[in-house]
């Protein structure tokens, strides 16, 4: 029972934090510093869990093949690489690093 | 799936896929309800993790502009993937498009493999071997890239990914990238100052 009361609770939080962001009335998003804020913070969250996916195991930071596999992601990007190129060099370059060291 | 094993029921397994919807949360309940938690501590430590998603609600609203009654609908999938892949989108249409595709895909998907991986299907194997796991970062990058097209985006970035990292192992979960989320509110401040003395001290 106690789990279906933290699986409620959870589902009930979750949800209405969702909708919050996007019941914020039209009138407070026009003002110039809102809209600047709404924009930038979705890139600080996600830059910070993409480095948190990438260096990060549970609460343990650590450097593994991943780091080479963002790294090779990143160089994708830089060279203008396509979306899957840019996604498959990580892939294949993290697994290339396991295989190697591992 | 990994909760079926640490003591929650199919069907609990299966409604957490369902209702709550966003995966660090669920993992963040099903782990602290293993660990023996409070059932209302486990709660809270999941909704922390949810809180990032009024975030992105704030910003999908002004990009996708939902009529009022579809927006308790929408609300269920505003998570990270459906925020990234509309905000890469040039036009409203496209944003749109991306954020209800990607939404009822893993919609599907995430329930598709939580019955799945409940009913004990373990046939994949170590997807780790294959370095699927540096997937999920470089989607992630190669979405987030277009965004950072000015020094301030940049910054904010960096400071995140900082911050993101570096509390990462002396906050509870979910925390540290909240915490992360001050770089936008930081910059912005730190820019506004610039450009207030600037405009002071010269005629640029």
């Amino acid at each position: 029972m106690n789990v279906w009361i933290a699986i409620g609770v959870t589902a009930l939080g979750c949800y209405v934090v969702k909708l919050v962001g996007l019941l914020v009335p039209a009138g407070v998003l026009e003002r110039p510093l809102v809209r600047r804020l709404a924009a930038l913070l979705p890139v600080a969250l996600l830059a910070a869990l993409t480095a948190q996916q990438a260096f990060a195991d549970g609460r343990v930071l650590v450097l593994d093949a991943k780091a080479a596999g963002l790294a090779a992601a990143a160089v994708a990007l830089v060279l203008r690489a396509p979306f899957l190129v840019v996604v498959a060099a990580a892939v294949v370059v993290t697994a290339g690093v396991r295989a190697m060291t591992g | 799936m990994t909760s079926v094993g640490s003591g929650l029921t199919l069907l609990q397994t299966c409604a957490l896929s369902l209702l709550v919807f966003t995966g660090a949360s669920q993992f963040a309940l099903v782990g602290a309800l293993a660990a023996g938690g409070n059932p209302l501590t486990a709660a809270a430590g999941a909704f922390f993790l949810g809180v990032r998603n009024a975030f992105y609600g704030l910003r999908l609203s002004q990009l996708l502009a939902l009529p009022r009654a579809v927006r308790p609908f929408a609300a269920q999938w505003v998570i990270d993937e459906t925020t990234v892949v509309a905000l890469a989108q040039p036009t409203r249409r496209g944003a749109r498009i991306g954020f209800a595709v990607t939404g009822l895909t893993l919609y599907v998907l995430w329930n598709l493999t939580t019955l799945l991986g409940g009913l004990g299907a373990e046939a994949i194997g170590d997807t780790d071997a294959w370095g699927l796991d540096a997937a999920g970062p470089a989607v992630f990058l190669a979405l987030l890239a277009p965004m950072l097209k000015s020094g301030v985006e940049r910054a904010v970035a960096g400071l995140a990914v900082v911050l993101g990292l570096g509390l990462l192992p002396v906050l509870p979960g979910g925390v540290p990238v909240l915490v992360a989320a001050l770089a936008a509110p930081v910059v912005l401040y730190a820019e506004g100052r610039r450009a207030a003395k600037d405009g002071k001290g010269g005629d640029r």
